[in-house]
């Protein structure tokens, strides 16, 4: 029995539809640029001992090696008079490991981030100085290294917060979105129930509670962090689950779990990815409210809120405050491009040029 | 050509979307009083051709010439355009839910084109709002000016749309399927409705459609459209009767063919499918503080009895809303149902959904092919994953390998190969056209090695170029394989060329059922008779 043959394709390559949105995301420049820069950025960050530290690299004193950022060493070593570990600040021990020949392999910035220069020649805060290049803050801890690590935590903890919600939104909205009926009803209502609690005086309990720490936050942000996302999800999942190649693989008979997991859930992550760089930029921007309100990460952690409380009690020590400004709107800007590209990628009504 | 030229005159007209040419060099002219039909495959360029004409085709490119009495409609001002719009030029779309404003009553909608277009006051435009309505033919026209366009039927809205159109007095009426998304039996009355008025006012019609049967019974002139080149126009009677160009005997030959074995299975051969009493409810909300804490019933439907057996086909024919896919669901075993349910000998284990050991084997005995190839296939996964789902599931203990070469052995049999398409099994859904997709839809039922196929709906999506063949190939796999088909459909050509045995349901009944011949041929029922008169067959 002849049947005439489809008609023969000519496309030769074949791409999956996440490769198509990735290459629609390159398209992007500006999304692109600003994917690549947020990266650098945050691997410059990851690294920061090696970029910002009060301990050098390597130390060659009287013929033998050092390595101060592995082990402490006493003054002693270095011809000090205590047992106490070395301040390599202390223009002493520098005029020591910089006799003869002995040489000292600094970081860029010879500063920790909670490193506090004893022998600065400036009063605290400090103007930007050839020591400080964008000078110190009120309690003389310099303010390059205190942005490189603020921007670590900030960026850590956005990057937990974000990925701690988005699995908790998927799941609640995939639970919600596929049984509905009862167990979707019963969700919904205690998300308003829970929705409707006061986080701010919460936490402001909590932190009275608890001894304030980056877990405690993280756990209580997360406890709220995941609703806008579970409504998003649940949509997804209320439409998908009655499409056509869901009812086949029903009628073929694959489990609940299997069409969830293979067959609605790819189909469902648009809005996640989407909203992935602007979550991530809520969660960079509470934290700094609440670092800024005093309820945030414990004292003498860097972080970008504290700093900018300190500009604001500091009105005077504008590198403070416009140094602080530029990195979070530098890292907000950036998290938005992503998040448009990545919005343009995944929109299935643009078509491949 | 009319004494007096033409009414329109349609020279060399081109239309680019980007570098993409939709439309290459058309000509054609209209004369006053004329019903031209624009005809082809969905992709032709026959919709734009005609948004062209009014300069609605978003960011197309245009070219060429359209004379409306001798003013270039391509070369006017916007401000100029817009008088001719709803003016000498009105339109009917397809789907006049999504045509028509949701907020305005559809009363407000005709007076707003009388206002604008013979600046009539507020009264008169109501009164004369009634009057169209009334020409039109929808009962009770002075209360229906009052609804929403969500209170009235589709019929009835597409009645509306006409009402709207005819408002301006237009010397053309552009009707882009105004059948098309109505119930068979509407089409018939819609088409009846649209000659009436054109005799009685004398406007041109320029029908775009891709029914055969309807410009047939319409169009005095027909336009044969194939990727954008008008291949062949004349009168009507003269391109159906010696069509000149292949494409046009394309067309022609695309009605479904019969090829189907006739021969009855012996006397005594058990069914594959037998049904008695089925019933069929959704809950449906109460108002009020009762809906708290009961629900109401929706019967979709009820007393249904059938029997197949195998190797035969059972139509299933209706309109929308008629219950025939929810009994589709019910055999499948995807929804809870009442009364006797038996495939294969075997009933479904209570609840049906559960994918119980039992019920498990019944599904691989039981498969389905969806109506909207776009919708049915994951656009996710590739092609292996899909045809290979149904091993993963049933032969799980299949190697990679093993499962790949069933998967190869599927697409065969449907008419895909590798040879056809390189990377075929690593390539996703979005690269196959509707009619390749529902060949990978009948692969994945395939490859359980069903004795049932449940189609639902199987070429409704498709062209009927591709229509036909997906037919031809559903009737070759019946014979090579002794399947058994349910087919629900609400084409009665469709039933014809495939089906053994019909039932005919409205509103969850059944109202008739018997052999094909007998119920086609001499339709007992009412509904039946109008059915198959609307369907056009001669």
């Amino acid at each position: 029995m002849p049947v005439a043959p489809p008609a023969a394709s000519t496309a030769p390559v074949s791409l999956s539809p996440s490769r198509r949105a990735w290459l629609r995301f390159k398209r992007n420049r500006l999304g692109l640029w600003s994917l690549v820069i947020f990266c650098v950025l945050v691997v410059i960050s990851l690294a920061a001992e090696l970029v910002s530290n009060d301990r050098p690299l390597i130390v060659r004193y009287e013929g033998q090696t050092y390595f101060p950022m592995l082990q402490t060493y006493p003054e002693k070593t270095f011809g000090g008079d205590f047992e106490t570990p070395t301040d390599y600040l202390d223009p002493f021990i520098q005029q020591r490991l910089s006799a003869g020949s002995n040489w000292a392999l600094y970081t860029l910035i010879p500063y920790g981030p909670t490193t506090l220069n004893y022998f600065a020649k400036e009063p605290n805060p400090s103007a930007p100085t050839r020591d400080n290049w964008m000078g110190t803050d009120d309690r003389g801890r310099d303010m390059v290294a205190q942005l490189l690590y603020g921007f670590r935590v900030s960026v850590l903890f956005g990057l937990a917060l974000t990925f701690i919600g988005t699995v908790l939104g998927i799941i609640t909205g995939a639970i919600q979105g596929f049984f509905g009926g009862k167990t979707d009803l019963a969700f919904q209502r205690f998300i308003e129930i829970w929705g409707s609690m006061p986080e701010l005086y919460l936490l402001i309990i909590f932190s009275a509670l608890f001894s304030p720490s980056i877990s405690l936050l993280l756990i209580l942000l997360s406890l709220f962090g995941w609703m806008g996302l579970s409504d998003y999800v649940r949509a997804e999942f209320l439409r998908n689950r009655q499409l056509d190649y869901v009812k086949a693989a029903r009628a073929l008979g694959v489990s609940n779990a299997q069409i969830i997991w293979r067959h609605i859930l790819p189909n469902s992550l648009t809005p996640v990815v989407t909203f992935l760089p602007f979550r991530m930029s809520a969660a960079i921007l509470s934290l700094t409210a609440l670092d800024f309100l005093g309820l945030g990460v414990p004292p003498g952690t860097p972080s970008l809120g504290e700093l900018l409380s300190q500009g604001k009690n500091n009105i005077d020590a504008w590198w403070i405050s416009l140094s602080t400004f530029a990195v979070l709107v530098i890292t907000l800007l950036l998290l938005t491009f992503m998040g448009d590209a990545l919005r343009d990628a995944l929109d299935p009504r643009k078509a491949d040029k | 050509m009319a004494p007096s030229g033409p009414l329109l005159d349609v020279r060399d007209l081109h239309v680019h979307f980007g570098t993409k040419e939709v439309v290459s060099g058309a000509s054609f002219t209209i004369a006053p009083g004329e019903k031209l039909a624009l005809v082809g495959e969905s992709g032709s360029g026959k919709t734009i051709t005609a948004l062209s004409l009014l300069r609605l085709a978003g960011d197309a490119r245009v070219s060429g010439q359209a004379l409306l009495r001798g003013r270039d409609l391509l070369a006017l001002s916007e401000r100029e355009m817009r008088g001719v719009r709803g003016g000498e030029i009105a339109m009917v779309f397809q789907e006049p839910m999504t045509a028509l404003n949701p907020l305005m009553t559809i009363g407000q909608q005709i007076a707003e084109i009388l206002q604008l277009k013979k600046g009539l006051t507020g009264a008169q435009c109501a009164q004369a709002a009634i009057e169209l309505l009334a020409k039109t033919g929808i009962p009770e026209p002075a209360r229906r000016a009052n609804s929403f366009p969500h209170q009235l039927s589709g019929g009835q809205r597409q009645r509306a749309m006409i009402a709207m159109a005819l408002a301006s007095e237009p010397q053309l009426l552009l009707a882009d399927e105004p059948t098309t998304a109505l119930d068979v039996t509407l089409r018939g009355q819609i088409l009846d409705l649209l000659s009436d008025l054109q005799r009685q006012t004398g406007m041109a019609v320029l029908l775009i459609t891709h029914d055969l049967n309807l410009v047939r019974r319409f169009a005095d002139r027909v336009a044969v459209m194939e990727q954008g080149v008008l291949v062949e126009q004349g009168a009507v009677a003269e391109v159906f009767g010696a069509p000149q160009h292949a494409y046009t005997r394309k067309l022609m030959q695309s009605q479904p063919q019969r090829d189907v074995t006739e021969i009855a299975p012996a006397p005594g051969t058990p069914p594959v499918l037998q049904a008695s009493d089925l019933r069929v409810v959704y809950p449906t909300p109460l108002p009020g503080l009762r809906g708290w804490f009961k629900k109401g019933e929706f019967v979709a439907v009820q007393g249904a009895s059938l029997a197949l057996l195998p190797g035969r086909t059972l139509g299933v024919v209706g309109e929308s809303g008629s219950g025939k896919s929810t009994l589709a669901q019910a055999i499948l075993g995807l929804l809870p149902f009442g009364g006797s349910l038996q495939v294969a000998g075997q009933g479904w284990q209570a609840p049906a959904m559960r994918n119980s050991p039992a019920n498990q084997q019944l599904r691989r005995k039981v498969q389905v092919v969806f109506q909207d190839p776009f919708s049915s296939l994951s656009p996710r996964l590739t092609v292996e994953e899909i045809v290979g789902e149904g091993m993963r599931v049933h032969e799980p203990t299949l190697s990679v390998a093993e499962r790949r070469t069933r998967v190869e052995a599927a697409l065969a049999e449907v008419g895909l190969a590798e040879a056809q398409f390189p990377g075929l099994l690593a390539r996703y859904p979005h690269e196959f056209s509707g009619g390749q997709r529902q060949r990978l839809a009948i692969a994945r039922a395939l490859i359980v090695q069903p004795q049932l196929l449940v189609l639902d709906e199987p070429t409704s999506a498709l062209d009927v170029t591709i229509q036909q063949q997906v037919l031809k190939l559903l009737q070759r796999l019946q014979k090579e394989k002794g399947l058994s088909y349910l087919l629900i459909t609400h084409d009665v050509q469709v039933i014809r060329a495939m089906a053994h045995e019909v039932l005919v349901m409205k509103d969850g009944n059944v109202l008739e059922s018997g052999p094909v011949g007998q119920v086609l041929d001499a339709p007992q029922h009412p509904y039946t008779q109008r059915l198959v008169e609307s369907a056009g067959l001669d």
